[in-house]
């Protein structure tokens, strides 16, 4: 398992680039934009709330540079990213946990959906060599790929809501609904998903259609599926469990390596949507100049791909039994 | 004669490896090669010829473009007309002018964003590679940790706080979130050649480090170099876009970015005015399909295995007489 | 299209254990997995038949030949390392191979799958253990013993041991012919190591650029080589106990199959080569019993022309 320890060192380290980013930047900026802010809300808040504000960007402050680097550390590692400016006076943590569970369930859902369906397309494609699906996938996808998410969403919403009326054109629930675990909600909540999900989707699978092709294509040329043939074996098993199984291998690493950029795509199909997620969240915080929202949100957003990372690395461990070795 | 059971390597019959050439005649022979190579796949063709009627477009905008792209000097919000092909705005701009001018700043942050990422990937990956050791462990770690920081949270952060950030913020922004990827695939390869008979007669010369990186070490890598150039000049294209559509640029610029942004802003598909934001997204969708297309060609033509092929139906067995 | 194997005509009996010689890239390989009907694409058989046992294996459907392969005929390859899948255990590849054939419960699977491993010296403690934690000569017994699951009537092998070090080679070698003589399986044993066979095989036919080039019994070709190219091989090894002698080789390389030499395609390396030989495709000569030759030196005319005035 020293992989995986290697691994938690990393998205230790990789945590604190973010923090250390989210302290840098506002002292980097020219002409500091946080002081007009801050002047912006001095008088309004509390003695302490104020000092936070001005630990976290750095502003009237008479503590050194690594006095206020230690203390910032120190406020997020006990969760404390201060008040949101534009919900004013409420807590940047709680507004970022009533948006974080919608971006969950919408990226977790899609890229599982994307992932598993992908797959399954590309070794379908890769196994039936020059068929329909060989020949027309790839360059169809290399486009829809090349898309920008955010348009996609607003043709979307333009074919399926405004011409066609057949679906909602964003938020996560009717309007005036309650958050609830009733039938109801969880009704509006599917028909407010679909649309923003399907545009993930279509323009997420393309990716791993193509690598799982590749890979399968190169896994099938190796001697053990040719031994596997030797064996026999029903073609079923050797499509999934020779070819296929190694060739989804490299294709979880590159599910790390990819998600960055998926999750880019999906905060942007949230704003096209007005979905109440991070994405959502996180365009309000910048109209609102809500630095300390923004950053939080930047910091929650980096810990869930991370997470995200972890994840490929455990699964990966488990099917391939050299890395659990090593 | 006795023989006895041993072990001897099969004379392997090592085919002649032409010497990698090296100086600037290496970077043109690169670039020729590609060229050569390019002009053969079709994908590639497709992908070549979309990007060079943009470019036209963009040189002469001024001569195609029917009238200024931001005088708001028609009747607002009207449909497709022979004056105005693709209608107006709601501000009673001419949608085609705004198009056609708008290719200009679209694809030149293609070309510079994509420049400048791949430069900055090809001096990590490749400073990376060469000197190994401790420097090669820090630059790695630093490439992995900017590959799964979340880009655009990032770039609305920094271009949030760079207020109205106009062309060289995006870039910046760009190249920042966008130089890892590549330098996370060069690496390897560079590290590859490393070793290599040429490098080290080079090194016994006596050259300096960055001239052998410059003169020998890439030109053998010009055709994942130019791979790289177009994944990041998609990239730019893309994420510009997207941070201009959020208003992060400056809204007063001519691209697609800007005018989707303001497409939005006027909720043009509400409006009945949907080819103001359909036009310019359309142009980025082709604008990024071709560079996919170059992409995706250079990608089969560095590995023939992934190229197409066609299923035979029967394979004719010819019985021995 | 290259033709990488072409006209080549070879049978083994029950219980023999044929050698298939040549340099790398004459085709031995192709030649073997043809026979086994697992070339892969874009490879194909355009011509010639497989008999088995009677049956012609090159008009079968896959569907029908599922059920021959591994019971019928199994293979041994090159590389393990490469041949086993690498997230498989080596118990779990055994045992797919019996169930793809045969109904038998797990248990029963199981101690099959032991006996086999022990038969070929292996703790059965190894069916729990993937390929990358087996040394590289437990690997190649795996795979025997994989091979044997059914004790097949034909066992191909290619270059089974070319992985090994020369110790473990020896060892693997022996191994192979006891169970070969126990279990009465046929082999058709592909190499490139004409001192490697020698003591194993009951006959040897010598492979050129697609082609037999020679074919006889292994004395005989050791005692008395007829081919130039199969001089050549013998040349291309020292004697560990023989007298000291210039190792000569053959110089050059094998042809481009895209482009093969016209006439005799060993003509552009052989050191006996005549007027005709880039002229004419050589026949197979018959200069004795049953041995084949080709080579414009046994054809009749250079026979009864040439050998007195310059015997070879």
């Amino acid at each position: 398992m020293a992989v995986i320890i290697r691994r938690v060192e990393f998205f230790l380290i990789t945590l604190w680039a973010a923090v250390t980013i989210n302290f840098i930047l506002p002292r980097m900026m020219p002409g500091n934009p946080a002081e007009a802010m801050m002047a912006h809300f001095q008088g309004r808040l509390n003695p302490a709330a104020l000092h936070a504000l001005e630990v976290a960007f750095g502003v009237n402050t008479k503590e050194t540079i690594w006095q206020q680097y230690v203390q910032y550390l120190g406020d997020i590692v006990h969760f404390k990213f201060g008040i949101s400016l534009s919900n004013f006076p409420v807590p940047v943590m709680h507004v970022v946990m009533q948006a974080l569970p919608w971006t969950l369930t919408l990226a977790g859902v899609t890229t599982v959906i994307s992932f598993l369906l992908g797959t399954l397309i590309g070794m379908i494609a890769a196994w039936r060599r020059g068929g329909i699906a060989d020949n027309l996938m790839p360059p169809v996808f290399v486009i829809i790929s090349a898309l920008p998410y955010f348009w996609l969403g607003l043709i979307c919403i333009y074919v399926f809501a405004v011409t066609l009326h057949w679906l909602p054109s964003g938020f996560g629930y009717d309007e005036g609904g309650n958050i609830n675990l009733s039938w109801t909600f969880i009704h509006q909540a599917i028909t407010h998903a679909i649309l923003p999900a399907l545009t993930i989707i279509v323009t997420s699978i393309g990716g791993w259609i193509l690598t799982m092709r590749n890979n399968m294509i190169g896994t099938l040329s190796e001697d053990y599926v040719r031994m596997a043939r030797a064996k026999g074996l029903h073609p079923m098993r050797i499509m999934i469990q020779y070819a296929g199984r190694n060739a989804i291998l490299p294709n979880i690493t590159g599910f790390a390596m990819a998600l960055g950029f998926v999750v880019s795509g999906l905060l942007l199909t949230e704003i096209v949507f007005t979905y109440p997620g991070v994405g959502y969240l996180f365009l309000q915080a910048v109209a609102a100049e809500d630095y300390p929202l923004m950053q939080a949100l930047f910091l929650f957003v980096t810990i869930a791909v991370l997470a995200a990372v972890l994840l490929a690395d455990v699964a990966n461990a488990l099917l391939d039994p050299r890395i659990r070795a090593r | 004669m006795a023989y006895q059971p041993i072990a001897i390597q099969e004379p392997a019959p090592s085919p002649a490896t032409p010497a990698p050439a090296t100086g600037r005649a290496a970077w043109a022979a690169g670039f020729v090669r590609i060229g050569a190579a390019l002009s053969s796949n079709r994908k590639a063709v497709a992908g070549v010829l979309i990007l060079l009627f943009f470019t036209v477009v963009a040189i002469f905008a001024p001569l195609i473009a029917p009238y200024s792209p931001s005088a708001e000097a028609f009747a607002p919000g009207m449909p497709p007309s022979s004056a105005h092909w693709l209608g107006t705005t709601s501000y009673g701009q001419d949608i085609f002018s705004q198009l056609v001018w708008g290719t200009r700043q679209t694809l030149l942050i293609g070309l510079i964003g994509g420049l400048a990422a791949t430069a900055l990937s090809v001096f990590v990956g490749v400073t990376s590679a060469y000197l190994g050791g401790m420097p090669d462990h820090v630059l790695s770690v630093i490439t992995d940790i900017f590959l799964v920081l979340p880009a655009l949270p990032l770039m609305i952060v920094i271009a949030a706080y760079e207020k109205g950030g106009g062309f060289w913020v995006l870039v910046g922004v760009i190249v920042i979130t966008g130089w890892s990827f590549g330098a996370r695939q060069l690496r390897p390869q560079a590290q590859s050649l490393r070793n290599r008979d040429f490098l080290e007669s080079a090194r016994v010369r006596g050259e300096t480090s960055a001239h052998i990186i410059v003169f020998e070490v890439l030109p053998n890598m010009v055709s994942l170099i130019v791979a790289i150039f177009l994944g990041a000049a998609l990239y730019a294209i893309l994420a510009a876009a997207g941070l201009q559509f959020l208003g992060l640029g400056n809204p007063e610029d001519q691209s697609w970015g800007t005018m989707l942004f303001w497409g939005q802003n006027q909720e043009a598909l509400m409006i009945g005015s949907p080819l103001w934001i359909i036009a310019p997204g359309a142009c980025i969708a082709a604008l990024g399909a071709a560079v996919a297309l170059i992409n995706y060609g250079v990608d089969e033509i560095s590995n023939p295995a992934l190229r197409g092929r066609k299923r035979k139906k029967k394979v004719y067995v010819v019985p021995n007489p | 299209m290259v033709r990488a194997v072409d006209g080549v005509n070879i049978d083994v009996q029950p219980g023999e254990f044929l050698g298939l010689v040549g340099e790398s890239g004459c085709g031995k390989s192709t030649l073997l997995f043809a026979i086994g009907r697992l070339l892969s694409e874009p490879a194909e058989i355009v011509s010639g038949d497989v008999l088995f046992k009677g049956t012609n294996l090159v008009y079968l459907k896959e569907k029908q030949l599922r059920h021959l392969r591994w019971r019928g005929f199994s293979v041994v390859m090159q590389s393990a390392m490469n041949a086993l899948n690498p997230v498989l255990t080596v118990g779990a590849q055994m045992a797919d191979a019996i169930e793809a054939h045969e109904r038998m419960p797990k248990a029963a699977m199981k101690r099959r799958s032991a006996e086999l491993l022990q038969m070929v010296g292996i703790d059965p403690i190894h069916l729990s253990s993937y390929p990358h934690q087996l040394s590289g000569g437990m690997r190649q017994r795996a795979m025997i013993a994989m091979a044997l699951v059914f004790t097949p009537d034909l066992i191909m092998m290619d270059e089974p041991t070319s992985a090994l070090d020369v110790v473990a080679q020896r060892s693997l070698m022996r191994e192979i012919k006891t169970l070969q003589e126990e279990l009465h399986f046929a082999t058709i044993f592909v190499t490139h190591d004409m001192a490697l066979v020698r003591q194993y095989a009951d006959r040897l036919a010598i492979m050129y650029a697609g082609q037999i080039v020679e074919h006889a019994s292994t004395n005989e070709i050791f005692d008395d080589p007829k081919h130039p190219y199969t001089r050549g091989l013998l040349h291309a090894y020292p004697s560990l106990f023989g007298p000291k002698e210039e190792l000569t080789g053959i110089p050059g390389r094998p042809p481009d199959l895209r482009t093969p030499p016209t006439g005799c395609r060993f003509h552009p390396r052989c050191p006996y080569v005549m007027e005709i030989c880039p002229k004419e495709d050589v026949p197979l000569y018959s200069p004795r019993g049953d041995d084949l030759v080709r080579c414009f030196l046994f054809s009749n005319e250079v026979m009864t022309n040439e050998r007195a005035s310059a015997p070879l």
